[in-house]
């Protein structure tokens, strides 16, 4: 009787146990949607804004119509792709023509010293913070939660209730993935 | 991560609990002494009422408190839009579900500060100094590590524990000035207890004192050692949101560069602010009674941080600093699973601008902030017209051009009214009408004249007889 009754404590600690690892493991993974909802947020507002940015700078730099035409093709792009694989990559595309705009903007003093366009320089300057910084929101919940999909004892939960390894958000601009130079000056 | 904020919850709560122990101590040899030993019980059970009290306050309003005690005023995307999008960057970096309150202080001292309940209810304040002096990656650092003191849960007990001290204090101040003026009260106690237990009391007495004036040191001593650990904390969480040490770094050798004063700030809620707002004096021993770490020490941790921004590189670093001293960080913290490099400073999207002119952004800032109007004179100049300006047109300084001022965007829109306004009498007796500002006039039998004015707007409202 004594031997059944600490068995039968046992057993259900150890229920107690495993359905807290799954809660656990439901609560990273919506954590993890999460963050993927706020990319997505940020990537609609990006491309919301590039029109905007396209309008205004047009009239001030007639003779950059290239880089320009290339911003407005890779939103289209961005727009377009459905997969994580797919997204990046074409968003990451979208980052560099950008990042080569803001380059030029340097030789049009005009058009920085025009209101409209700072504000939404600022905008946008602020919307790729939120990109990078919704990424790697992203990446640290899925590196967490695959982490314990992965690791005993939460793997055999992970196993039985048929948790899958989440994709990370990888940067796909071969000029963001150099080792940045750290200036302290 | 999740075991470090663990952590930090176990230890607020042993000192929160440590500070009602402390407080009820206080109360039982403050009742004792002034209402002999029965009022020992009652005092201690006072203690905790009071205690208790303190605790529901600090819990819900403990963050308008400190809000207004600073005189913090709350703004919205339009007043700031750099500050609004830097504050939703690092929403987004921590993954929080809802945005903080920010909150701007008119001080030319550098500062901020964060306060709030939980992750859903919390408010960041920055003064305007803070925000005329750093750039956008140093103004993010400063966020990040006040959203880093949100996200390890330091708000809620940092309030708590800044509540619980003050009214230590508070009550160890009221009692030792009572003893000091008057003793009477003790005296007769004293008199009328058992004759052989003459000495004993004296004791007891000389003993609560020696409490009553250690008490705060010691609830104080607790706080503020709290508080050092959690600066740090909160540098190396703020690292880890930017992946950019230099930016809070050079924001702390800034802030700590300006030698003015926070002149809302006290003893008590200066650990909650991002340096000590109150001595400027540069001190290279970390005292008992410093409420943070040195600045310098702390700039230096970050910019040794050899290009990770993990909690194992900033444990490094700080080891290196402070050799001998324990892991600030507890061991699960720092088993990061992937090297995470320094990222890439960002480019100011404001352009560089004088002093004179960030000087007066930060002036016109305060102002949007107080609801003032701005309009743009034809010769150039930008008129600041103050909420209550009660007349339809201004004139330009510099030009003496008339400049009509859109009524619809004033607080007081509707006392000047460009249309006069006419009443028609329907009697010959005594009258009442509304204005259009809503005060109700009254026009006498006798009343001969053509118009009237409004004695709350000075608006003339002209009025004829129905015949």
């Amino acid at each position: 009787m004594m031997f059944l009754g600490v068995f039968l404590a046992i057993a259900i600690l150890g229920v107690l146990y495993l359905v807290g690892i799954y809660n656990v493991l439901i609560r990273l993974r919506n954590r993890a949607k999460n963050a993927w909802s706020q990319i997505d947020v940020q990537l609609k507002r990006r491309h919301d804004l590039i029109p905007n940015l396209v309008k205004t700078a047009k009239g001030y730099m007639a003779h950059e119509r290239e880089t320009l035409e290339n911003i407005t093709k890779a939103r289209s792009q961005a727009m377009g792709a459905g997969s994580v694989r797919e997204k990046s990559k074409a968003e990451g595309e979208l980052s560099g023509a950008m990042s080569k705009f803001f380059l030029v903007v340097e030789n049009y003093p005009d058009l920085k010293a025009n209101q409209n366009f700072l504000a939404l320089q600022e905008e946008l300057t602020s919307t790729e913070n939120k990109i990078a910084f919704s990424r790697q929101a992203y990446n640290d919940q899925v590196l967490f939660f695959n982490n314990k999909i992965q690791m005993f004892p939460s793997n055999i939960v992970a196993q039985s209730f048929n948790f899958k390894t989440e994709e990370f958000f990888a940067i796909e601009d071969k000029q963001e993935r150099k080792v940045p130079k750290v200036n302290f000056s | 991560m999740w075991e470090l904020i663990k952590e930090n919850e176990r230890k607020s709560w042993i000192l929160f609990i440590s500070m009602g122990f402390c407080l009820s101590l206080l109360g039982y040899v403050i009742g004792r002494v002034w209402f002999g030993p029965d009022g020992g019980l009652a005092g201690t059970l006072l203690a905790l009422c009071l205690w208790f009290g303190l605790a529901l306050l600090s819990y819900f309003k403990g963050d308008s408190i400190l809000l207004l005690s600073s005189h913090a005023k709350e703004i919205t995307y339009d007043i700031h839009p750099q500050l609004f999008n830097i504050v939703e960057e690092m929403k987004i970096a921590a993954n929080l579900s809802s945005m903080p309150r920010i909150y701007m202080i008119d001080d030319p001292s550098p500062n901020a500060f964060a306060t709030g309940r939980s992750l859903e209810k919390s408010s960041i304040a920055v003064t305007a100094g803070l925000i005329s002096r750093l750039n956008r990656d140093e103004l993010q650092g400063v966020i990040a590590h006040e959203m880093s003191h949100i996200i390890n849960r330091d708000v809620l007990y940092m309030t708590f524990a800044g509540v619980m001290l003050g009214s230590i204090v508070m009550l160890s101040q009221v009692f030792l000035r009572s003893m000091w003026y008057s003793s009477g009260s003790s005296r007769r106690y004293r008199a009328s207890s058992s004759k052989g237990g003459g000495q004993a009391q004296l004791i007891i007495l000389i003993v609560t004192i020696a409490f009553a004036i250690l008490a705060p040191i010691l609830a104080r001593i607790f706080y503020f050692a709290l508080s050092r650990k959690r600066e740090y904390l909160a540098d190396a969480s703020a690292v880890r949101l930017t992946r950019y040490p230099e930016g809070l770094a050079c924001a702390l050798s800034k802030i700590s560069g300006s030698n003015t004063e926070l002149r809302v700030a006290n003893k008590i809620t200066a650990p909650m602010y991002i340096t000590n707002p109150l001595k400027r004096k540069k001190i290279k021993a970390v005292g008992l009674f410093s409420t943070h770490p040195p600045i310098e020490e702390r700039v230096r941790i970050l910019r040794d941080m050899m290009g990770g921004v993990n909690y194992s590189d900033y444990q490094k670093s700080f080891s290196k600093a402070k050799s001998g001293t324990p892991a600030i960080m507890p061991a699960s913290a720092l088993d990061d699973p992937a090297f995470i490099s320094i990222r890439k400073p960002i480019k100011d999207s404001v352009k560089a601008q004088t002093k004179k002119q960030k000087a007066r952004d930060i002036g016109d800032l305060m102002r949007a902030l107080n609801k003032y109007i701005f309009l743009v004179c034809l010769c150039g100049l930008k008129i600041k017209v103050p909420p209550n300006f009660k007349k339809p047109k201004v004139s330009c300084p510099r030009c003496k051009r008339q400049i009509d001022v859109p009524l619809t965007d004033l607080k007081t829109a509707a006392s000047v009214d460009i249309k006069p306004q006419v009443y028609i009498r329907k009697t010959k007796s005594w009258e009442t009408f509304k204005c259009s500002c809503g005060k109700l006039l009254q026009v006498s039998p006798r009343f001969g004249g053509s118009r009237i004015t409004c004695y709350a707007c000075k608006r003339k409202i002209e009025i004829k007889s129905s015949n």
